[in-house]
Parts: structure tokens; C-alpha cells; sequence
């Protein structure tokens, strides 16, 4: 007997992510689902954009981590409500894993919510936790090389944040020739070039941050 | 990548669905991955043969059909299979492409008795 099931794999993820994303859609949330390596400066970035749009956007993180509440801890120290997932062990977040954090988040009162994702430029690409967009950060003390490399997540993020430029004198990090190869794989792209340490670029971040927040910016993508 | 949770499901589903059609034994499973998701198949036929024991889809076949990406071209409606990891359209150069195929990941039938 053959039985034709004609069921998709992902389907329990990409069900929750829909749960997720009317719940964003239903409270106006803008939703970023940030991606990077570790160590690339997602935390990082998020306590100078916090710093940056304080009494201007209201704010909500939710991270995710294998273990500790480190990231979450220095999110709330920057006045932001924080919400921590420790997955332990897993290396990506799920929709799943998102929707039980939300329980925590006051939505309702957010302009701009961060899922910023386990630190991995491989996994996270695939899995939709219900975001508006992806966005992709890369540090200049990477290398120009990862656009190559995970050509995936670059071209799925409407946007990439290229971090940490104020590193460049110390590094042969050659910036033309990496946003040349992010423009190859994503021609359509948002390429912000920022150092949260001197505060380069951040104007410019944040201004996008703005505009999809504001007026349903976010519809455009996935609203 | 993934592939042992994804075969988990794979058992998860057909288990179930073979509850709800009286079947005891499972013979052959049809999956359709596509190229751009990076399941391995190798990969898969491992995790499927290892987790299928001790249930009814033991010693089944697993016929993985792999599903090549196809793109168009955004700018003149070209469809393309990409070369490397470029999204390139081969007629006018553009890098703004959607994907046609290549993105599935579904059990497409089973067979048992």
C-alpha cells in the first residue's frame, strides 16, 4: 500500500513561527532575528543601539545562548528587558524555544523586538523563528571571506552589519572588496559599516531600525 | 546538517501515519530534499538506518530524490540553474534571483502493509 504524505520536515518550526510572527504583526513588534558567529559583537551592538534609541524606540532582546545569562544580563544592564534562552547544547534557536521567551516579553509595549540567535552563520538561516527580517553581522576581525563562505545567511538577511571597523588599521581586512562579494550574493542588501565602540555607522543603523519600526516599516518583509 | 532530528521527524511522521492507515510494517520511504538546504544524503541514509531500529520502518528503504535548485532572474525572467554560490542570472548578469526549486525538504510517500 502507498500512502502519499506530502508533509514538509519543518513543518512544526515553520507553524510556530507563524504563531510567532501574528502575535509580532498583531502588537506592531518589528522583529530582527540577528545572526552571526560568535563573537562577532551581537550583544555588543545591541547595548549601543539601546543606548542610542533610549526614549526614542522601546525595545525588547531575546537571546539565545547554549549556557549562561550573560548576554541577557548585559542587555538589561543597558535598560532593556531581556529575555535569556539557554538552549544547552543546541546550536540554533527554534521557533519553538522563541514563542515560550515571548511569554516573558511585555509585546505590547515594544516598538523593536532582537531575537539575537546562537552564535552560527550555518543553522539559523534555516530555521524561521517568526521574524519581520534577518539580519547578518560580521566583525572586520573575521576576515573578509565569510560572505563566501555562508553565502546562505547573506542572502536571506535584508540587511548586514559589518562589525568592529575600528579594528581596521590593525587588520588586512580589505572593506571595498567585502562589500563588493556582499553585493554579489545580495545585490539588494543594506550594508551598515559601524563600530559600537566609536559609535561609526550607528547613526545609520539605527536610523533603519527607524523606519522599519515606525509607520509598520517591518510590513514590507513578512508583516 | 540537522539530519538526525530531521529523520526523527521523518519516523515521527510516518509511525503516526501509519497508525491512522493499519500499516505494521514500512517498507520504503520517499523524502524530497532540495539542493540549497544542505542535508547531506549520506547523512541521512546513516540517521535513518540507525534510528529506524525497533520500529516499523526497520530495514525500509530510503529513496532520497534530490530536488536541483532552479532560480529566475528578478530583472528578465530567466530561469537558471546557479553555478558555485553566486546567484548570477547567465542571460543579463544580474544577482537578483528567486528560487523556484531546490528548497523542499517533505516526505513524499511511504509504502508498507
Amino acid at each position: 500500500m502507498k500512502v502519499v504524505v506530502g508533509r514538509d520536515l519543518l513543518h512544526a518550526n515553520a507553524g510556530r513561527a507563524g504563531e510567532n510572527r501574528a502575535l509580532f504583526n498583531k502588537n506592531k513588534v518589528a522583529t530582527i532575528n540577528l545572526i552571526s558567529s560568535p563573537g562577532s559583537g551581537k550583544t555588543t551592538l545591541l547595548e549601543k543601539t539601546a543606548e542610542l534609541l533610549r526614549g526614542k524606540l522601546k525595545l525588547g532582546v531575546v537571546v539565545g545562548d547554549l549556557y549562561t545569562v550573560r548576554d541577557a544580563e548585559r542587555i538589561e544592564r543597558a535598560g532593556v528587558t531581556a529575555v535569556q534562552i539557554n538552549t544547552d547544547g543546541l546550536c540554533h534557536l527554534t521557533a519553538d524555544m522563541v514563542a515560550r521567551a515571548l511569554q516573558e516579553m511585555p509585546l505590547s509595549h515594544l516598538d523593536l523586538l532582537f531575537i539575537e540567535n546562537v552564535g552560527n552563520l550555518v543553522c539559523p538561516a534555516a530555521f524561521d523563528l517568526g521574524e519581520h527580517v534577518k539580519v547578518a553581522l560580521l566583525s572586520v576581525a573575521e576576515g573578509v571571506d565569510k560572505p563566501a563562505k555562508y553565502p546562505g545567511i547573506f542572502r536571506e538577511a535584508v540587511a548586514a552589519v559589518i562589525s568592529k571597523v575600528d579594528l581596521l588599521p590593525y587588520t588586512d581586512f580589505d572593506l571595498p572588496a567585502c562589500l563588493a562579494e556582499i553585493h554579489q550574493i545580495n545585490c539588494d542588501q543594506q550594508v551598515f559599516v559601524t563600530s559600537a565602540r566609536s559609535g561609526q555607522g550607528m547613526d545609520q543603523w539605527c536610523g533603519w531600525l527607524g523606519k522599519l519600526a515606525r509607520k509598520s516599516g517591518w510590513k514590507q518583509y513578512k508583516g | 546538517m540537522h539530519e538526525v532530528s530531521l529523520i526523527q521527524t521523518l519516523i515521527d511522521m510516518i509511525v503516526q501515519s501509519a497508525k491512522e492507515n493499519d500499516i505494521i510494517k514500512v517498507a520504503k520511504v520517499q523524502l524530497v530534499v532540495g539542493e540549497c538546504h544542505g542535508a547531506l544524503p549520506e547523512a541521512l541514509e546513516f540517521a535513518f538506518e540507525i534510528l529506524t531500529e525497533g520500529t516499523i520502518c526497520a530495514g525500509a528503504e530510503l529513496v532520497i530524490e534530490k530536488s536541483a535548485l532552479l532560480l529566475k532572474c528578478q530583472e528578465c525572467a530567466q530561469e537558471f540553474r546557479p553555478e558555485g554560490y553566486l546567484y548570477r542570472c547567465p542571460a543579463c548578469g544580474a544577482a537578483y534571483a528567486s528560487l523556484v526549486k531546490g528548497r523542499e525538504l517533505y516526505v513524499d510517500y511511504y509504502e508498507g502493509e
